[in-house]
């Protein structure tokens, strides 16, 4: 483990809440962030004067309107000035934001929420456009065709199909290893059962540092590290097949030190889950480590909102008392391009 | 390879990468019933059951206290000019010839103003404090839309005190 990656000051999960992807889809962008946040702030007991910062996890082209989360933050009670800041990407980088920003030690709590509505008529596109704009972007890839290329370098490097649709079956989008391998590509090798289901979505959390941590929560989760490494933004001089920023957060942030009880992986296309676990593993997670209790993000997923979910549901198994040493990951950009590791521990 | 031979490379200052997307907007609750209202004419704005400011167009929270909105309220169609600007620049999809009208109107019995287009009246007129009402579309042609209200015109009432509307501007 890295001494840049770990707490300074004890810093803990204290409150996390999603919004169910049917209650989402019936919400505009405030009406949605009001109710997650009151949800995990006056819903969990925490006084809201008590929040110090506040930053946000979303991007304005998924619902194609500029600057709609300067819109959404009206639903977090803002106009008494705030500290405030945003992240145009996964919730998940919103939370390493303020927990560097809680190191400082002067504050007690931040409040981080993410937010996705997809509005747009073709998700795959849009995602594309988080792809270098010169050389790739203008081939008019998509989303799926980059999960394809790597699913492809995965086979070529090794891995089954039979891999692939077991984790379909393990996020319940196919009924058995044989159904999925019997369903037709649709974007070869992948097949519907690889694909990722987009649905509305937000989240919201709050992290407390010490005593006021556990003045609010029977259970905290703490962050005993944090680390986030990214890949190239080329594809081209990626070896698609293998995730090394993945690992090296694993490392940076001491998965291997202690057993795991459970993991929650943040993998867009069901074969980046197997890539995700083998990185895991490489960099030296062992333990019962249950894999993606929780489905995974991949049966309802909401994109940016995804990988603070599944750290949030990685700090929900420590709140309710199922595990006592948990890891989350999310990941962001074409083929697991940039990973984020949090490991969260319970202690006495 | 000589000076004289050498190919002439200009350099790529610019390329063209057009993107069209297509998107299905959501309005959520509060802007559903305000649209549903101009498809009525009639203008519906909400109250903040902790501070008691009337928004409208109805807001999903209330920005100063962060709670859902309370009671329905159904505003009236005049107001007062508070702050406007006189576009001269001729633009893309652009629905009035220049030069018109943009203003922040503020309606009787709102806390916030409501961003539209004046009409009815020489632009060198308008000015902040300025009293006028929403001129509708006809019936027939009222959509959801606040283009409903085809602008706001000059009702000729007497200007109301910059100290009055001051801290909505």
């Amino acid at each position: 483990m890295s001494a840049f990656n770990t707490s300074r000051e004890e810093i803990a999960i204290v409150s996390f809440v999603e919004l169910s992807p049917a209650e989402a889809s019936q919400l505009d962008e405030i009406e949605t962030i009001q109710t997650i946040v009151s949800r995990a702030t006056d819903g969990a007991g925490i006084a809201r004067d008590r929040i110090g910062f506040t930053v946000s996890g979303s991007c304005d082209m998924l619902v194609g309107r500029p600057f709609s989360w300067i819109m959404a933050m009206d639903g977090a009670g803002v106009s008494k000035p705030i500290e405030e800041s945003h992240v145009e990407m996964d919730g998940a980088w919103a939370l390493y934001e303020a927990w560097v920003r809680l190191q400082h030690g002067d504050i007690d709590a931040a409040l981080i929420y993410s937010f996705g509505a997809n509005a747009a008529e073709d998700l795959m596109q849009v995602l594309a456009l988080q792809l270098d704009p010169y050389y790739l972007a203008p081939t008019g890839i998509n989303a799926a065709e980059v999960a394809a290329l790597q699913a492809s370098a995965m086979l070529a490097a090794g891995a089954t199909e039979r891999q692939f649709a077991e984790v379909a079956v393990r996020a319940g989008l196919a009924s058995s290893v044989e159904a999925a391998l019997a369903e037709p590509y649709t974007n070869r090798p992948l097949r519907a059962s690889d694909l990722p289901r987009f649905s509305d979505g937000a989240v919201a959390m709050v992290i407390a540092r010490g005593d006021y941590a556990r003045s609010v929560c029977a259970r905290p989760a703490w962050i005993q590290s944090m680390a986030h490494i990214a890949d190239s933004h080329s594809l081209g001089v990626r070896d698609l097949s293998k995730a090394p920023s993945l690992e090296k957060a694993a490392r940076l942030a001491g998965v291997g030190e202690k057993p795991t009880d459970l993991v929650e992986v943040h993998a867009p296309f069901g074969p980046q889950e197997v890539l995700a676990i083998e990185a895991l593993r490489a960099a030296g997670l062992h333990g019962t480590a249950a894999l993606n209790p929780s489905g995974g993000t991949r049966a309802a997923q909401s994109v940016m909102v995804a990988g603070l979910a599944a750290i949030g549901r990685a700090a929900t198994a420590i709140h309710r008392g199922e595990a006592s040493r948990t890891v989350g990951h999310a990941s962001s950009g074409p083929a697991l391009q940039h990973n984020l590791i949090a490991v969260l521990e319970e202690r006495s | 390879m000589s000076e004289a031979t050498k190919p002439v490379v200009k350099d790529v200052t610019t390329m063209a990468a057009p993107v069209s997307l297509k998107y299905r907007a959501r309005a959520g609750k509060d802007l559903s019933r305000f649209l549903r209202g101009m498809k009525e004419r009639r203008i519906v704005g909400r109250v903040c059951p902790s501070c008691n400011y009337v928004y409208v167009p109805p807001r999903g929270a209330c920005p100063t206290c962060g709670c859902p909105m309370g009671e329905e309220r159904v505003l009236p169609e005049t107001g007062t000019i508070t702050t406007f600007c006189i576009v001269n620049i001729p633009f893309e999809g652009q629905k009035l010839k220049p030069p018109y009208v943009c203003a922040s109107v503020l309606l009787d019995g709102a806390d916030v103003a409501l961003f539209h287009l004046v009409g009815g009246c020489d632009v060198n007129e308008v000015r902040m404090g300025m009293r006028v009402r929403a001129e509708w579309v006809d019936e027939a042609d009222a959509e959801l839309s606040l283009e409903t209200i085809r602008y706001f015109v000059p009702t000729g009432e007497p200007d109301r005190p910059l100290a009055q509307i001051r801290e909505h501007i």
